[in-house]
């Protein structure tokens, strides 16, 4: 008796405790409330067979207990039993997986005008690049990294002049605008996650991978790496801002270029070849 | 040699009439095909060394590996207390830095996975029950099963000595993703790692040569009468998981060789050009995901390689309580065969967010979610057992019914992390440690604890306590519970896993109270096993005898002449099989059950049916 009762109190509990729990999602500053929605539905239906298959079970351990003078059923198999179950299970699947799959072609083809950000990730932290006036950024190479040419652009690549470079771990976003985000890594696997806009993917040296989100809700969020890349890991986080148009232009032409960069470093050079005239 | 069974290679060519004593009725009814093969021959040891360490007798094989294997799955529940101390009351352990906590993370899970419950499963359980719910006189070859168990050893104390090494232990993380597992940077890059490695390599071999011989004792040597579909479903899952075990291996053991010459001879089968502290290394062209592809096709299969004996074993335990035949037999066992098989298409499930072309997502959400449809079969044909049974609400029947309930809750956000989209938010996340341990940590665990009360007069002749067989249930399933259930809101939080300490993050900060609730819980929980270990100890020395057939049960494993068995099983004649184990309750019987080798002349008047 008590044991049916205990179970009982399990599954209740769990049913409030999903109902009241102050844990749950951030709130979403993305595109992919689509995500949420299939998560929501897939709690509605699995939830529903939980709590079906457990309270079935317990009224079983009510009913059922050992008796000295009862016999139980003897019946092998109920082919037309089996045969419903299978099928509804079969339907409660796929209508599970019929929208995760509609979200998950979203997830892979990118929309056209999604701008392009190139992630770089090492032990431990990032720093990030945009497309210049050209709309495209320059190719790299892990073995052109140096003080000089902090991302490894090719330096003979016309498109890679204008880069933008971001030498910090905080990246600017422009509101309701979609972005690509291209993820490198030097050395080892990292991810470049925002719990708020949800989508993730792993950096993996030696491939560029992607994925797109649309933020759309302006603020100041915490980028974490979700792949774990060695002893940094938990604290190898950046920040993304997320700012409307006029906010975000005025942030834009703040930063320096590639060509910018390599100027400096020749006017570095002339102003040290002059001090070096002087004395 | 044996000459205690040498007279009986002549008797086995005889017809069945002659043993199973002859009925009244038609005498063909009784008919099961005479043997084809003499008797085994087997080897007895006559020195200590020879009959309790270096042993060729499966059962004292089975109780060495779920010695060994407990014995390394205390360690891993100690590391896992250490974490749950740092990440419940970070700096409450002064000695904890970051290096340690990821040793002991990589150590506890990779000691929970292969050497506690795959060992257990297969090498334990396997080991004890294939022969004798086959009917055999022992393992097919027996000195390659003891070689195997000292392989076995030979691993643990391979893994066990990285701890002592330079560097310490490797804290890659149990999944061992190159590049980092080898670079510095990784706690344990050095001899950690390559003793993790050497210990892998060291396990499959000797792992190997006890699945050779789980497979072919199922396939040769079951006594007469005793066909395939009259098998228990708990040999069937051992049987299957097996077979995986065969195929999936080999996928870690190439893994881990490649890793060892990338870390030894720099070659660079999972390295590509790397850039460390300014410096181009020595590496390039290589694949990370490759790897990858490797563990997972070994990763994946192995859930199911815990799993399927886990659904075998409690498939026999709730029929044996429920005084029930298991519901659907035969669906059972092509479920257990096709969850089985389907368990190859869908390692890359775990590689969602990998980097991996995403165009895989499709086909690998859609072979993983087919999977469920069996899985859920099985469910029901638990539940379905239940209904209308005749339940003993013993102490086994109490794990039972805890793991129905862990293994649907974690069968169930299986399903939000199979579903490629809905896994982008939750991956690496709490939502998975609270997900796999449900499913393949807590729940296989309910399986063993219930195997151990339930087989454990069979071991050792007598019952383990009832009372604090009820204690050590109910602190475990509750407390448990209390801390896999609400861990899966942390991972909607967003809280990654794998982090040495996280609060400083705004949204994270209601994490704390939570997190301290768990820690304490996984406390409770790691102290009441000690319940178990107690128990046995005292029955050991006072526990009621148990006697034959203490459960009323059916297999063949009960109905040996001696409790506990002896060497070779079954004394002088094997025994001959006329049924499946699952008669119980048959109508117009006089008792509710009818073992294996109850011949059908002797239950001719029952409703029994033809198995």
């Amino acid at each position: 008796m008590h044991v049916g009762i205990i179970l009982f109190l399990v599954i209740l509990g769990s049913v409030l405790f999903h109902i009241f729990t102050p844990w749950y999602w951030t709130d979403i500053a993305s595109n992919w409330g689509g995500m949420d929605d299939t998560i929501t539905l897939t709690f509605w239906v699995g939830g529903g067979v939980f709590v079906a298959v457990c309270l079935f079970m317990i009224y079983c351990v009510f009913k059922f207990s050992y008796k000295e003078n009862r016999r139980s059923e003897y019946k092998p198999e109920d082919k037309r039993l089996e045969k419903i179950l299978t099928w509804a299970t079969t339907l409660g699947v796929v209508a599970l997986l019929a929208p995760g799959l509609m979200i998950w072609n979203q997830y892979v083809n990118v929309p056209k005008n999604a701008r392009e950000v190139d992630v770089m990730a090492w032990q431990w932290g990032w720093q990030y690049r945009l497309p210049g006036e050209d709309g495209k950024l320059g190719t790299t190479k892990i073995t052109n990294i140096n003080d000089e040419n902090p991302f490894g652009i090719n330096p003979e690549d016309p498109f890679g002049k204008d880069d933008v470079m971001i030498q910090s771990d905080v990246l600017n976003l422009e509101n309701n605008q979609p972005v690509k985000i291209l993820l490198r890594s030097v050395d080892v696997l990292h991810n470049w996650y925002v719990p708020q806009f949800r989508a993730k993917m792993d950096a993996v040296p030696g491939i560029v991978t992607y994925y797109w989100f649309e933020p759309n809700k302006a603020g100041e969020y915490e980028v974490l790496c979700v792949e774990y890349c060695g002893v940094g890991h938990y604290a190898m986080r950046g920040t993304v801002i997320v700012q409307d148009n006029q906010e975000y232009e005025n942030w834009l032409k703040e930063q320096e270029t590639f060509s910018d960069l390599i100027a400096n470093q020749e006017n570095n050079i002339e102003i040290n070849k002059k001090k070096l005239a002087k004395k | 040699m044996s000459e205690d069974y040498n007279d009986n290679k002549t008797i086995q060519a005889q017809s069945s009439e002659a043993i199973s004593g002859g009925g009244s009725v038609s005498p063909d009814l009784d008919y099961v095909r005479p043997a084809e093969i003499p008797d085994q021959d087997l080897y007895h040891g006559h020195s200590f060394l020879t009959k309790w360490v270096f042993c060729q007798d499966a059962k004292v094989i089975g109780v060495q590996y779920f010695l060994l294997a407990t014995f390394t799955g205390i360690i891993g529940l100690i590391l896992s207390w250490l974490m749950r101390l740092q990440l419940g009351f970070p700096g409450a352990a002064g000695f904890m830095t970051a290096e340690h906590y990821y040793q002991f993370v990589t150590m506890h899970g990779m000691i929970m996975v292969v050497y506690f419950l795959t060992a257990l499963f297969l090498g334990g359980f396997g080991n004890f029950l294939i022969p004798l719910m086959v009917g055999a006189r022992d393992m097919v070859f027996p000195y390659l099963n003891m070689v195997s168990f000292w392989s076995f050893f030979v691993a643990v104390a391979v893994l066990l000595a990285s701890f002592f090494v330079p560097g310490g232990p490797t804290g890659a993380g149990w999944t061992l993703y190159p590049p980092q597992t080898i670079l510095e940077g990784t706690p344990g890059s050095g001899w950690g790692i390559l003793l993790m490695c050497i210990s892998l390599i060291l396990f499959v071999a000797g792992f190997t040569m006890g699945g050779l011989n789980y497979l072919i004792t199922v396939l040769q040597a079951r006594t007469r009468g005793m066909t395939l579909m009259r098998m228990p479903l708990t040999v069937w899952g051992i049987f299957t998981a097996t077979v995986l075990a065969m195929l999936a291996f080999p996928a870690l053991l190439v893994g881990a060789l490649m890793m060892t010459l990338d870390k030894v001879l720099q070659t660079s089968f999972f390295m590509p050009t790397i850039l460390k502290a300014g410096e181009v290394l020595e590496y390039g062209g290589g694949s990370p995901i490759l790897f990858q592809h490797l563990f997972w096709f070994f990763g994946h299969p192995e859930v199911y390689i815990v799993a399927l004996p886990a659904f075998g074993i409690v498939s026999d335990l709730i029929s044996v309580h429920a005084r029930k035949n298991i519901f659907g037999y035969r669906m059972m066992v092509w479920a257990i065969v096709g969850i089985g098989a389907l368990s190859f298409f869908v390692w890359a499930h775990h590689m969602y967010v990998s980097g991996m072309n995403p165009w895989f997502g499709f086909f690998f959400a859609t072979t993983t979610l087919i999977i469920a449809v069996p899985t859920a079969m099985k469910v029901y044909n638990w539940i379905l057992t239940l209904w209308r049974g005749n339940i003993r609400m013993n102490v086994v029947m109490l794990w039972c019914l805890g793991f129905i309930i862990t293994f649907v809750n974690g069968g169930i956000t299986g399903i939000f992390l199979g579903n490629v989209s809905v896994d982008v938010p939750l991956s690496d996340t709490y939502f998975v440690i609270a997900h796999f341990h449900m499913v393949m940590g807590i729940a296989p665990l309910m399986v063993i604890m219930g195997a151990v009360y339930h087989w454990f007069p069979l071991v050792s002749g007598r019952f383990l306590d009832e009372k604090l067989g009820k204690w050590h249930f109910w602190l475990t399933f509750l407390g448990a519970y209390s801390i896999y259930f609400p861990m899966h809101y942390l991972g909607f939080i967003g809280v990654p896993r794998r982090y040495f300490e996280m609060y400083d993050s705004p949204y994270m900060t209601s994490a704390v109270g939570m997190n301290e609730f768990i820690s304490t819980a996984a406390f409770i929980v790691g102290a009441a096993q000690f319940i178990l270990i107690y128990n046995i100890i005292k029955t050991l020395k006072t526990g009621k005898p148990a006697g034959h057939n203490p459960w009323k049960a059916n297999s063949l494993e009960w109905l040996t002449p001696k409790v506990p068995p002896e060497h070779g099983n079954w004394g002088e004649r094997l025994p001959v099989v006329h049924r499946w184990p699952y008669d119980f309750s048959v109508p117009g019987a006089k008792e509710d059950f009818i073992p294996q080798t109850t011949p059908p002349s002797e239950v001719a008047h029952t409703e029994a049916e033809k198995t």
